[in-house]
């Protein structure tokens, strides 16, 4: 027989199906876009929303830490400093948020229907990516009404920094997604975790603030790399620190697997007990 | 010999029961181990479990096109489901040798804020098909479904009649080569069933394996040749469908064949309806001969309506009445107790319980499905109305052997015995003058 297909009670979980992802990968691409589709459906300004909550976000965070607090930024206007923080924070967040709840979210499609169950969360950190090159425009703006500019190196950091940011959020994602099939207490623990993680992350105030006493939490929390090395590189002020950049992706490269594995080794009942 | 494409092998498939609703919340866990410190969850949750399947083996071959009956409850969505990877086995095995394509519901993933178009594109993807292949069959879909002027609405405002023709005109182009089906018939209104039905034989001819679930046996009978009877998790047998389905036919006590006063409760209509009512109705219910709620029958056998009702007060003049009605409400036959019954028997009717029995003869039914509207009537003063309350399911069983079943013409409501002669006739012209 050809194209044959064997189900089994299942036994081997590290088998992550990448074959089999790669042939649907076409419905992942039609969960972006029904995902894009939905979520500016009857709306006046429709995709402009992706721009609203960084640029909102900013604005307030310039007035109160900013101009209020005097928080310090490294001598780079605090605007563009704080939007170039939250410009991958806002991506890491929001794709970990939906992405963490999208089993729940699809369930009728997952107890009606197979595709490699796999596809949902990716397509949900994928989504992020349109709202993240958008939100990007305001950046450019930014940058050039400050005078800044980027030197060549961005080319390469760029896609770097975002893969690591898609690593861990998808990672987390998988993770957590899993957990919430079975106790939907993760949709309560998620917003506080993540609020928490954002204070935890120099996304409003540079890393230099904090003590070498606390270097450490630095390290193992991907996203404080991935920030760090924005602005680094975004602001050409200094050379972007390998150090951080590498226990970055170590450590999104640990989440992403370990969180893969996990949803892997769950994801055979997932019908049976959404 | 074709191979078979489906192999099944000892297929088990358990639930664990549990009190609490389908998913846990953190605190239930943890106030379980606060209670219960020394006792291992592990053990707890293996302890109470539901066979849904249980150690199933069949083949399929290629093309074939294979019924799975049993009652609800009995496993057969658990199959499908299985089949179509979408829960796994706890032991046992499948092979398919295809590309499997299941429709469990019409309209998975259906978005009520996309519009047509879009959502023909989104379900197609769901259910495996590529983009290409949507844009091949994109304009087929759409005619199938005669949705044409509203593509491009939302189909929030499609009324739900339209929704389920676009999800099922989409559902229909999938080209598989296994189709696992679970009773998407069962929805849409009967013109457009029709259409349906038509459409999986168109398929089912082209070559593609097919297995199909319903519990309507019309539908199966008229689809395939073999069956696969479900009871209780367990393959009971796997023969041809006539043999399964008369089997399962008289092994099915049906639930709905007898409702209640409870269950009548809100169904009935008044066309005059009185505050102090002066009639009741207490049960209704099909009975085969033995006096057995049933809902499905073989046409060998008589059908009998059966109508409980209470008089509160004396009447004169009591009538029940039955419509035998089809799916879209067409009366097919009418019956009232006053047509056989002594005269004196409802003239005057003190108050008490009573209850009229009406039996349909044998050989009288097609292969459909026949709902029964109920009528009691106090003359001009009151008069209840339970709208199609009860139905049943006939299946047409041939008068004849040597009458195949494809030439029986089962599928008409009305086909009864009727008596014919037939004789030589020498000379056509001579016996035509000698008529007149």
């Amino acid at each position: 027989m050809n194209g044959e297909i064997v189900i089994r009670p299942q036994r081997n979980m590290f088998r992550v199906g990448l074959r089999e992802l790669w042939d649907y990968r076409e419905l992942a691409l039609f969960f972006v876009w029904r995902d894009i589709k939905i979520r500016y459906k009857q709306t006046a300004i429709g995709i402009l929303w992706a721009l609203f909550q960084p640029v909102a976000a900013m604005l307030i965070f310039t007035v109160f830490f900013g101009k209020l607090a005097r928080m310090s930024s490294d001598n780079i206007p605090y605007p563009v400093f704080v939007y170039t923080g939250l410009l991958l924070w806002n991506y890491f967040s929001s794709s970990l948020l939906h992405s963490s709840e999208s089993m729940v979210a699809n369930a009728n499609i997952i107890q009606k229907t197979y595709f490699p169950r796999l596809i949902i969360p990716l397509a949900s950190s994928l989504t992020g990516l349109i709202d993240l090159a958008i939100a990007s425009l305001v950046l450019a703006a930014l940058m050039f009404f400050y005078h800044f500019s980027p030197g060549v190196k961005i080319i390469f950091y760029l896609p770097a920094l975002i893969l690591i940011s898609f690593l861990s959020s998808t990672g987390l994602g998988c993770f957590f997604t899993s957990v919430n099939v079975k106790y939907r207490d993760v949709r309560y623990v998620m917003p506080f975790f993540i609020q928490t993680l954002m204070f935890l992350t120099p996304v409003i105030y540079p890393i230099s603030i904090a003590g070498d006493k606390y270097r450490w939490l630095f390290l193992i929390n991907p996203m404080s790399g991935v920030i760090e090395t924005t602005r680094a590189v975004i602001f050409n002020t200094r050379a972007p620190d390998p150090r951080m950049l590498y226990s970055s992706f170590a450590v999104s490269a640990v989440l992403f697997v370990t969180g893969i594995a996990y949803f892997r080794k769950t994801e055979k009942y997932f019908a049976d007990i959404i | 010999m074709p191979e078979s494409i489906i192999q099944v092998k000892g297929l088990s498939k358990t639930y664990s029961i549990s009190q609490k609703p389908g998913y846990l919340a953190l605190r239930d866990l943890l106030a379980e181990s606060m209670k219960r410190p020394f006792k291992g969850r592990g053990r707890r949750a293996s302890k109470e479990r539901f066979w849904a399947l249980r150690d199933v083996s069949f083949e399929v071959k290629r093309g074939e096109v294979v019924g799975v009956i049993g009652r609800n409850g009995a496993g057969k969505t658990t199959l499908l489901k299985l089949l179509s990877r979408i829960t796994y086995p706890v032991s046992g095995e499948i092979c398919l040798g295809g590309r499997v394509g299941s429709l469990l519901e019409v309209g998975t993933g259906f978005h009520s804020e996309l519009t047509g178009r879009e959502n023909i594109y989104f379900n197609g993807a769901i259910l495996g098909m590529k983009k290409r292949e949507i844009d091949r069959k994109f304009d087929e879909m759409v005619e199938f479904s005669g949705v044409e002027k509203f593509l491009d609405m939302p189909v929030k405002r499609y009324s739900s009649g339209m929704q389920v023709r676009l999800a099922f005109s989409v559902a229909a182009h999938l080209e598989p080569e296994i189709l696992l089906v679970d009773e998407v018939l069962a929805v849409g209104d009967v013109q457009f069933q029709k259409k349906c039905l038509g459409k999986m034989k168109d398929v089912s001819q082209s070559g593609r394996t097919i297995l199909f679930v319903s519990h309507n046996m019309a539908a199966v009978a008229s689809l395939c040749k073999r069956a696969i009877l479900i009871e209780h998790g367990r393959l009971l047998m796997d023969v041809d469908t006539q043999k399964a389905v008369s089997t399962y036919l008289d092994r099915n006590t049906s639930e709905g064949a007898a409702i209640t006063s409870k269950g009548l409760k809100g169904r009935v209509e008044g066309v005059i309806k009185k505050d102090n009512p002066t009639i009741q109705f207490k049960e209704v219910a099909v009975l085969d001969q033995n006096g057995n709620p049933r809902n499905s029958f073989s046409s060998e056998e008589p059908i009998c309506l059966s109508v409980a009702y209470e008089c509160l007060t004396q009447v004169s003049d009591l009538q029940v009445i039955i419509h035998v009605v089809n799916a879209e409400n067409e009366l097919i036959l009418a019956t009232q107790n006053q047509d056989s019954e002594n005269h004196a028997v409802f003239s005057k009717v003190e108050p008490g319980i009573y209850n009229s029995r009406c039996t349909i003869p044998p050989n009288l039914f097609g292969q459909k499905r026949f709902y029964a509207t109920i009528h009691l009537r106090h003359a001009a003063i009151e008069h209840l109305i339970l709208d199609r309350i009860l139905f049943f399911d006939v299946t047409f069983s041939g008068y004849n052997d040597v009458v195949s079943l494809h030439r029986t013409m089962a599928n008409t409501y009305i086909r009864p015995k009727l008596r014919w002669e037939t004789g030589k006739v020498n000379n056509f012209c001579e016996a035509l003058e000698g008529s007149t």
